[in-house]
Parts: structure tokens; C-alpha cells; sequence
């Protein structure tokens, strides 16, 4: 089956875009203090996708740092789809910067794909205005006319030349890093070494995902073609009583919808692969617009954030398109379908990251107590007892994912001097003022030379009741950072056990005594 | 009549046949945490998914009783224990790429924050500055009970009996004097006691934290040498 004749418009860029950034100004897109999207002017300047946040500073200092965030970009990206609503109305968004529609009945009523191609141009960039650049392509299928749209303002590669205009493409445009990484170390370059392999061993090889990528190398559709029109009662819908004006009302009905749609698709062994989602309001005016979905990753959540973006766009967007009144009624009509071809799970319950049940509850925390009140671990250089692990935010690290510097073997490098192991169990955050005196009450003291004046006999934390000393160790001089005025530290560390047999960690800094930790 | 009842009877005892086989098999094991080995003579039977622990004020005993899930592949968190030690954490075998310490949280808030980490993670290790309420607890017990998870309590801010109580009954440090050496491992007396299957008092002697930060049954041989020994 050859791939349906398909036009997509692209914005390069359009995170940053999103964000209110000119693409002439040094900008990054970060999550999980990697880049997943950066400005032109960026780039220049050496700022490549994945880098770390602080390795793109020092290549850029200038750099704006901008939030990832889906759901503005979606919001945004409303407007200029729906200026190309007057082109077709099965007009799918394939995500936030990139839309896509069959060419075959537009295309004959607009005089051919040229034709058709230069309106949706002048359309979306008059929408867009001066803020960014449009890319139109189109191509046999979905992947081509996106590789279409990739470079100049428009492409039309002539009907049937998709396997030939794919040919010289890199493997990376597969978006499959894994799979392209085997496949370089096997001697395949392009997209046309990759085609010219038999479907068969690659479905043997690498499974479904595979020959779906193996599909699309060889210019063809997608999906295999069992996908089928769904029987109409898979659609499920709601009404909204009293009308819902607010995004967050409304996102609420369409999450529960989502978790049903989702429950009887999975029932009949289905996913949606293409979602209308469908909202009617008072004024009987009716909204739709067509999501597409990544088969891999298809699930409830997937298909309720669409809906909670969409959504965003029609009630939040400009005067224009905004509906004059609230929404009664929502529907999420699935499109398309394709039998669901599993996801494998790791067997004993998946890799070292944390499942999305962990994220959502640490989500939520973070939203009862502000954005840095969730903390999770990682290793570092230090001496001092608290200083060893630091705690960085849960919300700028991806706990979905290996974490290599919450291992040990993340510190390299030796620390002379480091308190021997075991490591205390007890560190406060800020170190409390302490007493330790010799047997006349006087304070003990250091001499320069590393010298105890007296023998400490009694230790007294804070406000609490001084204690016996029954055993001590010490002292053990620490001159840290000598070469930076702010972080420099002088200090004599004494290891004291009272008599409730108690171990502390102690330090004298400038006369003054102070309990680091508790080894309890 | 009698035929009859007869039939009825022997089809009923073989739908109970059906209904033993189709049963769905849960082990026992499916509802416990496991512990490290060292603890094992106080929890045999592992942490009972759903449970309560309270641990005193030794830090290093909760952290010992979290590595063994943890370990395992369990995700923990730690609420209101903002000054906890975590190179000890590591030492005694929590796995750092799996815990999460949360900042103490505002009394209106701590409950419902509790809850939100119960709901998803394996053991919560909690200290609370004031006193918990009664209904919060239970609250929390049930919530725990429903989603399997494991309580483990510091401090004394817990109003409810928890259902196993570890203490440090005993505590020695050994490794420093007077002025030399320094702290090497400490041999303590773990005493668990609790209720129902737990009632009966257990006693163990370990080191926790031993020479290497981690945790280990005292053995008369061991490998540790004294300098000198002080006891309170």
C-alpha cells in the first residue's frame, strides 16, 4: 500500500517560538536540564540537542533559558493551525509546531499540490507574522513530506519519488536513537541502506518498531494497513453541566473521558492512533480538531494531555478563535485505530527509573509545597559530612531514566581528608552552636600549631544539659578553599562520645564550637 | 428427590474444586518488603506491606530497615527528615537513585502530603516536628494498609501503637579514646517488640553501623579491635 499524499506545514523552532522568544536571540528550551529545543542564534554559538544546561552556558553565556512546557507550546500553536482551517477541515496536529493533512481532495480543488502548498504558506505565515518561518513539504505519507518540510519554504517531491527523494536522508531522521546506533554499527548509513534490507528479517530482528521504522525508510505508510475505521461506540463523550468557561473544568471531564476511552480501547486490544476531539458550547458553535498519536506511547495520560491542550487553545486563545461561550459538551471521537502491539516491560518491573505512579505523586507534593521542596540525591566531592550527597530539586532531573550521579562511582576523585566511614547519620542542615569544656569549665581550644589546650571533659548542645564526655578523638585540622575569599574554611574537627553514648562530630571555627553531626 | 439432591451436591463440590484452583495465588512473600540480612532475626517474616514501624530516635536503624527495600528496587521518601545524614543512607545500602527527601512540611499540609507519597512509594520514612493527629494517623494506616506500602516512624510525634517497635537497647562505640583513634563501628542490642504476630521480644546484637558504614551481625570473632573500649 503506498502512503497517503500527505502536505505538512512546520515551524522550526517552535518551542522557542512559543515561549516569545525571536529566534534571533540566544535561546534554549531545557527539560530535565537537557536542551530539547533551541533557537537558530543558539545554535550558532555551538548549542547542540541534549547538551547539558550548564555545558550550553559556557558556550553561550547570553543564552535565555526557557521552560519546557507542552502545554504552552500546543496553546500557541492553535492559532496558526486553525488559520489553514479554511484549506481542509481534517487538519491533524501531529505536535506543537507541526500539522499535517491529506492532499487528495484540497489539492484538486486548489489546483494541484504546488498551488496548494504556496496557500498554506502565505496562510501560516501571515498568522505567524514575523515571529518565525513557515516550512511547507509534501509527499507520499506522513515522514516524507516531514523530511519535505524540513529545509526550504516549500517542497513538493511529484507523486510516487518519495522512496527516491528518502534515499539520501540519514538514519537519524528515524528518531530512533537505539535502533539507528545498531544499525550505524552494522555498516547502514541511510535511510536507503535501511529499505533495501528484507522487511521480513527486519521484523524477525527488531520487532514491531523496527519494521515500522523500516516502513517508513522505504517510503511507506506508517502503520501497517490493518488500521481500520472504529466502530462508532468507541467514541465516549460527556456533558458539562454547568457550562465550563475555564480550561482546568473542562481538562478535568476530558481526563476522565481519556482514562474511558483508553479502558474500552484496550478492552477490544486497540489504540487510537488518531484522536477528533470534539467540544460543542452553548452557543451551539462546534469545535474539532484532529490529534495524531504516537502508537508506542499511547496511553490514558497521552491522550488526556491532548485534550488538556487543545482545550487550552480554544478557551485561552486569541479573540478570534476563542469560542463566544462556555463548553457543554465534550467528545473524544478515536479516528483511527491500530492494533496495540504491546509494550514490552522490563521482567522484573523495568530498569532502575521511577514508573509514572512515583512521578505523578512527587508532582503533586511539589504542587501542595512549592517547586523545590521535593528533593532526591546526588553524589559530589567533599570533606565535611553533609557535604559528600547534595540534594538537588526532583523537578529538574529526569527520574524516569538512569541516574548515574546518584551512584557512589560518580565521584572520581579521591578526598584526603574526608571523615573516615562510618558516615554520620544524623547531619543538620545549618550547624548548631555547642559548648566543649575542660575539667575547670574553661572552653576548649586549638592552638595553631594543632594543639588541644586542655582535655574536653563535658559537651553541651544548644539548650540542652551538658554531658560527660567519656571518649574523644581529635583534633583533626581541615583549611579548606584557602584560595576563594567566600567559601574559605578553617576548622578542628573532634569526634566526642558522651556518656548516654551518644557519638557527635564537632568542629571549632574561630573560637567557636559547633555540632556538625550526630552519629545516632 | 434424593438422586437429585445428590447431584446437586457433588456439582457444588466441584465448583468449590473449580473455584480453590482459579483462585488467584498471592504468596505470602508478595506482601512483604524484604529487610537486610542482619535484621532478619527481628523481622522474620520481612516488613508486612501495609504495616507501621516505629524506630525510636536512631536514624541509623531506620535508615538499615529502609536499605532493604530499597535495595531491592523499592522507591522511598523521606518526609520532615530534612537533616538526614545521606552518606550514611548509602553506607547502611539505601539506594540513592531511589529516594526522595521531601522538605518538612507545613502542619495544614503534612497529612495530605504523607498520603500523595503513600499512595506511590514502597516506605515512607516520616518524623514529624508536633504531634500527629489521631484521625491523621489512622488515616494514614489505612491509606498504607490499601496501597502496601510501609510506615516507618521516627520519633515520638506518632500517636498510634505501631504494629513493630525496634529500640536500640544497648549502644557502645568502639574505635576511640581518650584523645585517639577514631569512631569505627557501634555494637548495639536491637530489641523489637510489637503486636500480634511481632508480640513475642526479640533481642540481636549488631553492628550498626559497622567498620565499613553498613550494617552486620557482631560476631565473637570479629574483625574489629578496640583500642580501647569505654562504656558508659
Amino acid at each position: 500500500m503506498t502512503a497517503v499524499r500527505t502536505l505538512v506545514v512546520r515551524v522550526p523552532d517552535w518551542a522557542v517560538i512559543a515561549a516569545g522568544v525571536p529566534l534571533h536571540e540566544p535561546a534554549a528550551v531545557f527539560f530535565a536540564n537537557r536542551v530539547v529545543a533551541s533557537s537558530p542564534a543558539a545554535r550558532t554559538e555551538g548549542v547542540t540537542q541534549n547538551m547539558r544546561r550548564r555545558e550550553a552556558q559556557g558556550r553561550c553565556p547570553e543564552l535565555a533559558v526557557l521552560e519546557h512546557d507542552p502545554a504552552r507550546d500546543a496553546r500557541t500553536f492553535e492559532p496558526v493551525v486553525a488559520s489553514l482551517d479554511v484549506l481542509t477541515p481534517r487538519i491533524e496536529v501531529s505536535e506543537p509546531g507541526r500539522c499535517a493533512f491529506p492532499t487528495r481532495g484540497p489539492a484538486r480543488y486548489f489546483g494541484g499540490d504546488d498551488a496548494l502548498a504556496q496557500r498554506a504558506h502565505a496562510l501560516a505565515s501571515e498568522e505567524l507574522g514575523e515571529r518565525g518561518v513557515v516550512h511547507v513539504g509534501v509527499a507520499d505519507g506522513p515522514f516524507a513530506a516531514t523530511l519535505a518540510a524540513a529545509e526550504r519554504a516549500t517542497v513538493v517531491v511529484p507523486k510516487g519519488k518519495s522512496p527516491a527523494f528518502l534515499a539520501p536522508w540519514p538514519l537519524s531522521t528515524l528518531d530512533r536513537p537505539e535502533l539507528v546506533d545498531v544499525l550505524n554499527r552494522l555498516g547502514l548509513r541511510t535511510l536507503s541502506d535501511f529499505a533495501a534490507l528484507p522487511a521480513r528479517d527486519v521484523l524477525a530482528r527488531f520487532g514491531t518498531d523496527g519494521a515500522t521504522a523500516h516502513r517508513l525508510a522505504a517510503g511507506l505508510d506508517e502503520r501497517p494497513p490493518a488500521t481500520r475505521p472504529p466502530p462508532p461506540d468507541l467514541a465516549v463523550e460527556a456533558e458539562l453541566d454547568p457550562p465550563a468557561e475555564r480550561v482546568d473544568t473542562a481538562a478535568f471531564v476530558g481526563r476522565a473521558l481519556a482514562d474511558e476511552l483508553h479502558a474500552k480501547l484496550s478492552a477490544r486490544g486497540h489504540v487510537c492512533t488518531h484522536l477528533l476531539i470534539v467540544a460543542e458550547t452553548e452557543h451551539n458553535e462546534c469545535l474539532e480538531r484532529l490529534w495524531r498519536l504516537d502508537i508506542a506511547g499511547t496511553s490514558a495520560g497521552v491522550i488526556a494531555d491532548r485534550v488538556r491542550w487543545q482545550l487550552d487553545g480554544w478557551l485561552n486563545g486569541t479573540a478570534a478563535h476563542r469560542p463566544s461561550a462556555g463548553v457543554t459538551l465534550l467528545r473524544l471521537v478515536p479516528d483511527e485505530l491500530a492494533t496495540a502491539a504491546g509494550r514490552q516491560l522490563g521482567f522484573w518491573g523495568g530498569g532502575g527509573g521511577a514508573d509514572e505512579r512515583v512521578v505523578r505523586a512527587l508532582a503533586r507534593v511539589e504542587g501542595l509545597l512549592g517547586p523545590d521542596s521535593v528533593t532526591v540525591p546526588e553524589w559530589c566531592g567533599g570533606r565535611g559530612p553533609g557535604e559528600q550527597v547534595k540534594l538537588v530539586p526532583a523537578s529538574v532531573v529526569d527520574l524516569t531514566g538512569e541516574r548515574p550521579s546518584a551512584n557512589p562511582e560518580w565521584r572520581t576523585e579521591p578526598w584526603p581528608g574526608a571523615l573516615p566511614t562510618p558516615s554520620p547519620a544524623t547531619v543538620p542542615r545549618a550547624e548548631v552552636a555547642a559548648e566543649v569544656v575542660d575539667a575547670g569549665g574553661a572552653l576548649v581550644r586549638v592552638s595553631g600549631r594543632g594543639e588541644v589546650s586542655s582535655e574536653p571533659v563535658r559537651l553541651k548542645v544548644g539548650d540542652r544539659p551538658s554531658r560527660r564526655i567519656v571518649a574523644w578523638s581529635g583534633p583533626w585540622p581541615v583549611d579548606e578553599r584557602w584560595w576563594d575569599d567566600a567559601g574559605r574554611r578553617r576548622h578542628a574537627r573532634f569526634q566526642v562520645v558522651t556518656d548516654d553514648g551518644q557519638a557527635h562530630l564537632v568542629l571549632l571555627e574561630h573560637g567557636h564550637w559547633k555540632l556538625a553531626a550526630v552519629y545516632d | 428427590m434424593a438422586l437429585r439432591s445428590e447431584a446437586t451436591a457433588e456439582r457444588i463440590s466441584r465448583l468449590h474444586e473449580v473455584a480453590v484452583r482459579a483462585r488467584p495465588v498471592a504468596l505470602a512473600r508478595e506482601h512483604v518488603l524484604p529487610v537486610l540480612e542482619p535484621l532478619q532475626p527481628l523481622l522474620p517474616d520481612g516488613l508486612r506491606r501495609g504495616s507501621t514501624v516505629a524506630v525510636g530516635d536512631s536514624t541509623s536503624l531506620a535508615l538499615a530497615l529502609l536499605a532493604g527495600p530499597s535495595g531491592e528496587g523499592s522507591w522511598a521518601a523521606a518526609v520532615g527528615v530534612s537533616n538526614l545524614g545521606l552518606a550514611a543512607a548509602a553506607e547502611l545500602g539505601v539506594a540513592l537513585d531511589r529516594l526522595v527527601v521531601v522538605a518538612d512540611p507545613a502542619p495544614e499540609s503534612w497529612a495530605s502530603v504523607v498520603a500523595a507519597l503513600v499512595d506511590a512509594l514502597d516506605v515512607v520514612l516520616l518524623r514529624s516536628r508536633r504531634r500527629v493527629s489521631g484521625s491523621d494517623a489512622q488515616r494514614l494506616i489505612a491509606r498504607a494498609r490499601e496501597r502496601g506500602s510501609v510506615l516507618i516512624v521516627l520519633g515520638d510525634s506518632w500517636p498510634e501503637a505501631a504494629d513493630v517497635r525496634l529500640s536500640v537497647v544497648r549502644a557502645e562505640w568502639e574505635g576511640i579514646g581518650d584523645g585517639y583513634g577514631h569512631l569505627q563501628a557501634r555494637r548495639a542490642v536491637i530489641e523489637s517488640s510489637g503486636r500480634r504476630s511481632a508480640s513475642r521480644v526479640k533481642q540481636v546484637e549488631l553492628w550498626l553501623p559497622s567498620v565499613d558504614g553498613g550494617v552486620a551481625v557482631v560476631d565473637e570473632l570479629a574483625t574489629v579491635r578496640p583500642l580501647r573500649t569505654r562504656t558508659a
